[in-house]
């Protein structure tokens, strides 16, 4: 079996293990085995549902009475059992930061190898890989000799999708795991914002340098919540103190997905162009047509955002002059 | 407070990488170099953990003699004491590079006392690997979180935040901990004229060390395809929001 972990929060799938599992089913067709999915700290039934619509046989189900939330510890020590246990061909999570952890931490319970943020994986002696280097600006590929690959796919790399519907049975287990390992289980939550975010967002309005000032990101801020989208900004802006860290897309901030990314101000130096490329579309507000973000946009307008974003804030309210009342109609499709 | 922070030397980001014709290595005959952004901030992390609370903080680097580079700039914003495990300059996979680094810190611990925190960047900024800290953690038998944006000491533990979809998650591990840092938990700072100077007379050590490499080895690097766009460029003016707004009506957003 190609064992794959369905990553989840407190019994909500998290959008990367729809990822892996999207990513997983032609390496097992290619394997010549079957889907299986490790579900660690949760036995809910919508979620074995769920893997079922992904093409998963069967699902593992572990539990443990430390399991009662997410630790890197516990959930890398229970997945590091249940592979002893079930002996898969390989096992794929999703590169996230909860993925990649618990891949580290099972790798390391087992002295084994781990390829992180794959982009391409082809079995074999040596299995031959494609992985993220520099996050996704540089492409390495790698040999892996291993009796059992471990590998994250990274994130984004596929759009989720599902796949044949089956009926995905379910088989129990439970780890001997040591009760010290509860020391890093997720003590306690803050939420700052509700509603839509940077990682989930359908529209990102992203500003850069060019923006000018904190201050400035005012009309961005307009103009996001016109489109029920959320601002994002570039390393240089975080560096400068403008935003906080949390809007940062790029290399060490946020991988975004978005429906649409309009990047005003932003020449698209590459460690932002790697945050910002899994994109659906890309438009572009620059006063340098040769920027290298307008020569990757779908779109540009060659002007000064501080007139643009104004001018197209007005036209949206000009058009549709009560609250958008349903501004993401992807979610949930 | 003992806090061992390990960084890399990585490419100055945001450069473009090329790479060497026998594609196992970037070209760095025309690349600047820096501390890779997350185990900067790790380090700042670390200097400020010891301004509150007293203590030493030492920088380790795995790398070739040019990384002391790296452990000198450490030592201009704060560490006391850099320490270099001397390679050829050949990238060593993570197995490698965390048996190497859980060795140091059995000898470093062995001589001066336990490090009540090892500090790791989340992932380096060239291979990325996401897992040295991991396994060093697992090794020496210490609780670890990764992506840590928040740090606070209080006596015998440590409480971290992590971020995550509109919040954070908080943890509180017992020292001694692992902690893989992540870019925003700070600003580092730049370093001053004084800590220059001192750290032109630091002492940097050598530990001669090496493990045998992991299963997985670099084949070749290579650049991903360009993106190249046939770029639709609706106007020059405020005049184009109209066509924008037809845009973004048609992508269903509005």
């Amino acid at each position: 079996m190609l064992l794959v972990v369905l990553e989840h929060d407190r019994g909500e799938m998290a959008e990367g293990a729809r990822e892996a599992l999207t990513f997983a089913r032609p390496l097992a067709a290619r394997l010549g085995v079957e889907l299986h999915a490790a579900l660690i700290g949760s036995g809910d039934s919508d979620l074995v549902a769920e893997a079922g619509r992904h093409g998963v046989a069967t699902v593992h189900v572990v539990r443990h009475e430390i399991l009662s939330d997410y630790g890197p510890e516990a959930v890398g020590s229970a997945l590091a059992e249940l592979i002893d246990e079930v002996d898969p061909a390989a096992v794929l999570a999703c590169a996230t930061d909860r993925g990649n952890e618990t891949m580290a931490y099972a790798a390391a319970c087992l002295d084994l190898p781990l390829v992180t943020n794959c982009v391409d994986v082809a079995p074999g002696d040596p299995w031959e890989i494609t992985r993220m280097q520099w996050g996704g600006s540089l492409l390495e590929n790698v040999g892996l000799v291993s009796d059992r690959p471990l590998l994250t796919c990274g994130l984004h790399v596929v759009a989720s999708e599902p796949g044949d519907h089956v009926e995905a049975a379910v088989e129990e287990f439970e780890p001997d795991l040591d009760e010290s390992l509860a020391r890093s289980i997720v003590r306690d939550r803050v939420v700052l914002t509700q509603g839509v975010t940077l990682p989930t967002a359908q529209v990102v309005c992203g500003g850069g340098r060019g923006v000018g000032s904190a201050e400035g990101f005012a009309i961005l801020d307009e103009l996001a919540a016109e489109l029920g989208g959320v601002v994002g900004c570039s390393r240089a802006v975080t560096n400068l103190g403008w935003r906080p860290h949390k809007d940062q897309v790029g290399q060490t901030g946020t991988r975004i997905a978005p429906e649409v990314y309009i990047a005003s101000g932003i020449s698209g130096a590459i460690q932002h162009w790697v945050g910002a490329m899994s994109s659906k579309h890309i438009l572009a507000i620059n006063t340098d047509r040769d920027a290298n973000i307008v020569a990757k946009a779908d779109w540009a307008v060659i002007a000064d955002l501080h007139e643009v974003i104004p001018a197209i804030t007005t036209e949206i309210r000009h058009r549709h002059p009560s609250p958008n009342p349903n501004p993401n109609p992807n979610q949930g499709a | 407070m003992r806090i061992l922070v390990c960084i890399k030397r990585v490419p100055a980001p945001g450069a473009r990488i090329n790479v060497t014709p026998d594609g196992l290595a970037v070209d760095s005959t025309q690349l600047g170099f820096a501390t890779s952004p997350h185990e900067e901030c790790a380090l700042e992390g670390a200097v400020q953990l010891v301004e509150q609370h007293g203590g030493e903080v030492t920088a380790l680097t795995v790398g070739p003699e040019e990384a002391e580079e790296q452990l000198r700039y450490a030592a201009s914003v704060g560490a006391h004491a850099g320490v270099l495990i001397p390679t050829d300059g050949s990238a060593w996979d993570p197995q490698r590079t965390a048996k190497v680094i859980i060795e140091a810190v059995r000898i470093l611990e062995a001589e001066g006392g336990r490090f009540d925190l090892v500090m790791f960047g989340n992932e380096s900024a060239d291979s990325g690997g996401s897992q040295v800290g991991v396994r060093v953690a697992h090794a020496l038998g210490r609780p670890a979180v990764n992506g840590v944006k928040g740090i606070d000491i209080d006596h015998e533990s440590v409480t971290l935040r992590r971020e995550i979809d509109g919040g954070f998650e908080v943890y509180q591990l017992p020292q001694p901990a692992v902690i893989g840092v992540k870019e925003g938990l700070n600003l580092p700072r730049y370093p001053t004229m004084k800590g220059r100077l001192a750290s032109k007379k630091i002492e940097l050590r050598h530990v001669a060390l090496d493990a045998e490499p992991g299963g997985q080895t670099l084949v070749k690097l290579h650049r991903p395809p360009e993106v190249v766009s046939n770029t639709v460029i609706l106007g020059e003016g405020p005049e184009s929001a109209a066509a924008v707004v037809d845009i973004l009506e048609e992508l269903g957003v509005l």
